[in-house]
């Protein structure tokens, strides 16, 4: 989230175009456009791009957690055959300070200065003390093995949940939300409450790990810098590139076409960029870096460590009368970084008297990173198992529960919801996976030596809206080329933008072509957040209709026009042509005869924060996740059987790419709640399992057949093309509705994510053979 | 990862050889293990031996009923050799449950059985491991031990074996041939192959330098139904935090013979003779197989993370066992 307060864009352009042309491009479950390139091996990531005399580096770690680098020896490195440059702290190019823990806005945080090999101090393990560059990457590798360093270490903090204690209220969230919010007086409803729940979770450090790691090419041209990357928002690198560098913006360059995933984790510029860039300025030959999959756990960013309390009290009914949702959570000492974990329960149920917040407790690590579904992923782990227990403790079904705390507005900020279809997700998802049949006894439903377990839970996420700008041209034969800054990680960008384009100009998908990834293109606000395609495509949509405004205006005035003169109130672009009233030209004939050199526009949205639409209405897209897993009662294995998700997150853009997401994000949740944890040892700080074989995430034998179905929705409040927010979704509540699946298979709740099989086998009954 | 010279071997006399006359060499075949370790400079071989393609890639009948598996037999081939498959069920199954479709197919017979641990002390070179560098002291023993040994283990090291295949091995009573740099070959039971840490974890065979494995022979099937059970954190791509291989043997209401070994449990593949013992003439009963396990387990020590694979290796043992006499 790169603006203070989320919200909805400008108003569109105004058009006498019909605001949705009925082509029916827009929703089509098309293939990705980029496919073929990807899976033959023509989509160029980062590290495989090619420059003449290209150098290579390789980044040496730093064996300590905290301290200072009392000596460092490169002398044998240097020595060492093909090595060009060995950079540490002596000898590295100046740059600014690393500066305040916390930034004095928001958005600055991806733009700040992030020095690198600039202090003889270690502020976590495995941060770089040494770059060499060398010929090849073998020998840049072998070089840093002999560099010897002594240090100066010191003890650091590495303990959570020893610590809680010492824990401090930041000034603001993530995404620069409020760090607490209070609403009547939840202690005092807490106290009288017929029927209460108070737990505690705890939820482990996660990594990111796409499966591209981060990756630069960097080279200079004279003082212009451009830096081949795998980037999800370019002006956040290019911004953070400038400021380490102190170069004008307007010199740095960032090129990204494709991205092998991000998650959260390529939102700023890390050590790669920036010494890549360093080391190319020094050697005056281009530079490529990529951080080992090791490196990536400490310099790539993570989600923290976090405790979470939530409290619930509720009348005999199950009518919520307070809700609390407390969260400490795991920070660095050097910068600050607050999850919005408990934000969501500010807008999901209705409830007189609430209460959330958020403190943090700064450890000797590296700092933690946005990471897919930033605060629901952690916050509804925890809340939506909570409500969970608070429905076998009211002795209601779940969705029964959820259905009788439904609000009628903002619960917190008292205005109407612009779409909510969270009970209809709900309803809709009971009667396909068969709700009905589940047994609300746990632990009660045998198959063979198998527990078997049904689980729900709610999803909800906000709909965020970056300003971002798109280009589109039009040549003589009716080819469009639509250019942003916008990334591609994975998602589908490249095809609902061509769809968009397509639509919006009643052309063919074969006419379209999108450009991304190139920061010379107008700037969006890139990939994150589940903002992409609401925002790039909006921007887009935009465009199309100022391009079709002067495609129009031409039309009705140039003398070489076959529309010269029509003048009705409606026109439309379809099928490849123009019609204004009862007259109607091709396409390609009119741009000939208008303008043989062709036409290009330009539109936006802007950021959320001050519309009007965005104060007026609570902004969320919805779902409902729904799982079935079986426990083996010998050995407490824990396996999925089948997942499903109703999705109501308005118009749906391209429903193959959405369901993707959509996937993907309920794999996110299998992962949370089974099995993924990164180790923090207490005693040397650094994180143990730090490769894929030991950092468990869902393989394809752990995803069962999953279904995802989307409600018809058009939310006209959030933004011209009525869609909403999206991927991120998947993510929300599923690994809840997994741990509830759980815990009505083996009847044990497990609060300590992820639910292995050795929190599950001492509460298993030895069932006789 | 440190340079290094590389030739291809011409015979297995001429790789052991080879290998002997540096102390500083290794041989190479899969790759699949040793060079993640290279590249994190772990091992650091200056020269290697390549044996991948020397003719030991058959798997021949015996003249004893048994199969003689060639050292450079794939992973995925010895799987899904028909022969495995019908008398050795159990090694496929094992096989087929260690790492992934592309790894089995590099991964070769005896680089399996000389895999080294996944202890993550071992694999970061700034953490203290004897294994890695002897006498720097074990991380494992007061850190995250979720997978290490629970028996055989010693103060020095925890770590254990990451093999599938060796377990289903270790219950067939396998045997493994090996060729000196002399060219002497000789003969050990795969359960004398592999050592325990004691005070020396970084000796991990009885292989001398040199010393090369050409075959692995599997003797005759023994009577009995054979099952591979292993327990893992997620469905597929994970190692074993237990596993057991059971052969057993029914003759009426009674069991005959069992043979039983454990994995994830120890630095080698663990064979449970105690339970073996306590099985044979007993009856096919729940009770005889709780007793067998807690007579398999009842040395096993927990070094706290890893408390729970002892009561989970009995309960998977006793369900395995109670598999394998209910199918015999």
């Amino acid at each position: 989230m790169n603006e203070t307060i989320p919200g909805l864009p400008g108003s569109a352009t105004h058009s006498r175009m019909k605001p949705r042309p009925d082509a029916g491009i827009i929703g089509r479950p098309i293939d990705r456009i980029d496919g073929p390139l990807k899976v033959t091996g023509g989509a160029t990531y980062a590290y495989e791009n090619e420059l003449d005399g290209t150098a290579y580096g390789y980044i040496l770690g730093a064996s300590v957690a905290k301290g200072r680098i009392a000596e460092i020896d490169t002398t044998e490195a240097e020595r060492a055959p093909a090595v060009l440059l060995v950079i540490t702290h002596r000898n590295a190019p100046a740059q600014p300070d690393f500066g305040p823990t916390v930034t004095p806005t928001v958005p600055e945080v991806f733009t700040r200065p992030r020095p690198a090999l600039n202090s003889d101090r270690v502020r976590y393990y495995d941060e770089p003390v040494a770059l060499v560059v060398a010929e090849t990457f073998e020998a840049a590798r072998a070089a840093a093995g002999p560099i010897r360093v002594r240090y100066d270490e010191e003890p650091g903090l590495y303990d959570l949940p020893g610590h809680i204690a010492d824990a401090y209220a930041p000034k603001r969230t993530n995404a620069g939300f409020e760090t607490d919010s209070v609403v009547g007086d939840f202690e005092r409803a807490f106290a009288t409450a017929p029927i209460k729940i108070d737990s505690t979770y705890g939820t482990p450090f996660e990594h990111h790990n796409p499966m591209e790691p981060h990756a630069t090419l960097a080279a200079w041209s004279g003082n212009e810098l451009t830096i081949r990357t795998s980037a999800q928002t370019l002006a956040n690198f290019r911004a953070g590139v400038a400021s380490t560098l102190r170069i004008p913006l307007e010199r740095v360059r960032i090129v990204s076409p494709f991205i092998g995933g991000g998650f959260g984790s390529k939102l700023i510029a890390h050590a790669d960029t920036i010494l890549a860039a360093l080391a190319a300025q020094v050697l005056q030959r281009p530079v490529k870096i990529a951080l080992t999959r090791q490196q990536m756990f400490a310099n790539a960013g993570h989600r923290a460590e976090m405790v979470q309390q939530v409290r619930l009290g509720a009348d005999t009914d199950g009518r919520l009368t307070g809700i609390a949702h407390d969260v400490w959570s795991a920070t660095s000492s050097f910068e600050e970084y607050c999850e919005q974990t408990a934000v969501f329960a500010r807008s999901l149920y209705a409830a007189p008297n609430r209460l959330t917040r958020h403190r943090l407790v700064p450890l000797d690590i590296n700092r933690g990173e946005w990471m897919r579904s930033p605060g629901e992923a952690p916050g509804m782990l925890a809340f939506e198992c909570a409500m969970d227990e608070l429905a076998e403790r009211a002795g209601l079904d779940p969705i029964e529960l959820r259905i009788r705390n439904e609000p009628a507005q903002d619960p917190e900020r008292g205005v109407p919801f612009s779409t909510r279809n969270l009970v209809a997700c709900m309803e809709e998802g009971a009667r396909r996976f068969g709700w009905e049949r589940r047994n609300p006894t746990p632990g009660r439903t045998r198959e063979g030596r198998k527990l078997i377990g049904h689980g729900m839970a709610a999803a909800i996420r906000p709909n965020y809206i970056g300003a971002a700008t798109a280009r589109v041209a039009i040549d003589r034969d009716c080819r469009v080329t639509a250019r942003l800054d916008m990334t591609d990680i994975g998602t589908g960008t490249y095809t609902i933008l061509t769809q968009i384009a397509a639509e919006s100009l009643g052309l063919p998908i074969s006419s379209v072509k999108v450009e991304l990834g190139d920061s010379r293109f107008p700037r969006t606000a890139g990939s994150g957040g589940s903002w992409g395609a609401a925002s790039a495509g909006s921007a887009l949509y935009n465009a199309c209709n100022v391009l079709k405004e002067r495609i129009l205006e031409a039309a009705q005035s140039n003398e070489a026009s076959p529309l010269r003169g029509a003048n009705a109130t409606e026109a439309s672009f379809a099928d490849g042509e123009v019609r204004v009233g009862q007259r109607s030209a091709s396409l390609a004939d009119l741009i000939r005869g208008i303008s043989p050199d062709g036409l290009e526009a330009e539109g936006s949205v802007a950021a959320g924060a001050t519309t009007q639409s965005y104060k007026t209405y609570s902004q969320h897209s919805y779902g409902a996740h729904f799982a079935e897993v079986a426990v083996d009662c010998d050995t407490g294995e824990i396996r999925m059987r089948r997942m499903l998700a109703v999705i109501g997150a308005g118009r749906i853009l391209n429903a193959k790419t959405a369901r993707s997401q959509i996937i993907g994000g309920m794999t996110w949740g299998i992962g949370a709640a089974l099995m993924e944890q990164t180790v923090l040892d207490p005693r040397y700080g650094h994180f143990v399992n730090h490769d894929l074989a030991e950092y468990h995430v869902p393989v394809n034998g752990d995803v069962p057949d999953m279904e995802v179905a989307f409600l018809e929705e058009d939310d006209d409040k959030a933004n011209p093309l009525g869609a909403k927010g999206l991927g991120e979704l998947g993510v929300c509540g599923a690994g809840a509705a997994v741990a509830n699946a759980v815990y009505n298979a083996a009847g044990v709740r497990v609060r300590e994510f992820p639910i292995t099989l050795d929190k599950v086998l001492p509460a298993l009954p030895v069932i006789a053979i | 990862m440190q340079s290094f010279t590389y030739e291809r071997a011409t015979s297995a006399e001429q790789a052991a050889a080879a290998v002997a006359a540096r102390p500083d060499a290794k041989f190479i075949s899969g790759g699949t293990n040793l060079l993640d370790l290279m590249k994190l400079e772990i091992e650091r071989p200056a020269h290697l031996v390549d044996i991948s393609r020397l003719p030991l890639d058959r798997i021949e009948e015996t003249a004893e009923g048994g199969l003689r598996v060639g050292a450079q037999v794939r992973n995925s081939n010895l799987a899904a050799d028909p022969r495995v498959r019908s008398r050795y069920p159990m090694l496929t199954q094992a096989l087929l449950a260690g790492a992934s479709g592309q790894i089995r197919n590099k991964a070769s017979t005896s680089g399996n059985l000389l895999q080294r641990t996944r202890c993550p002390y071992f694999y970061d070179r700034n953490m203290p491991c004897n294994k890695r560098q002897p006498g720097s002291g074990c991380a494992a023993l007061q850190g995250f031990n979720r997978m290490h040994a629970v028996l055989g283990a010693s103060e020095a090291c925890i770590a254990v074996h990451p093999s599938d295949m060796a377990v289903a091995m270790s219950g067939l009573d396998a045997r493994i041939e090996t060729v000196s740099p002399g060219g002497e070959t000789r003969t050990t039971p795969i359960g004398d192959f592999h050592r325990l840490p004691e005070t020396m974890p970084q000796v991990e065979t009885v292989l001398g330098h040199g010393e090369m494995v050409v075959a692995v022979v599997l003797p005759p099937p023994p009577p009995g139904r054979q099952l591979y059970r292993k327990v893992r954190d997620r469905a597929s791509y994970a190692f074993a935090l237990v596993s057991v291989a059971a052969i057993v043997e029914k003759g009426g209401d009674r069991i005959r013979s069992a043979r039983i070994a454990m994995g994830g449990v120890a630095a080698k593949p663990w064979r449970a003779t105690e339970a073996e013992r306590t099985l044979a003439g007993a009856s096919a009963s729940d009770g005889a197989f709780i007793d067998a396990a807690e007579a398999a387990l009842a040395g096993a020590v927990g070094h706290g993370a890893n408390d729970f694979k002892i009561p989970l290796a009995k309960r998977t043992m006793r369900h395995t066992l109670a598999a394998a006499v209910e199918s015999a």
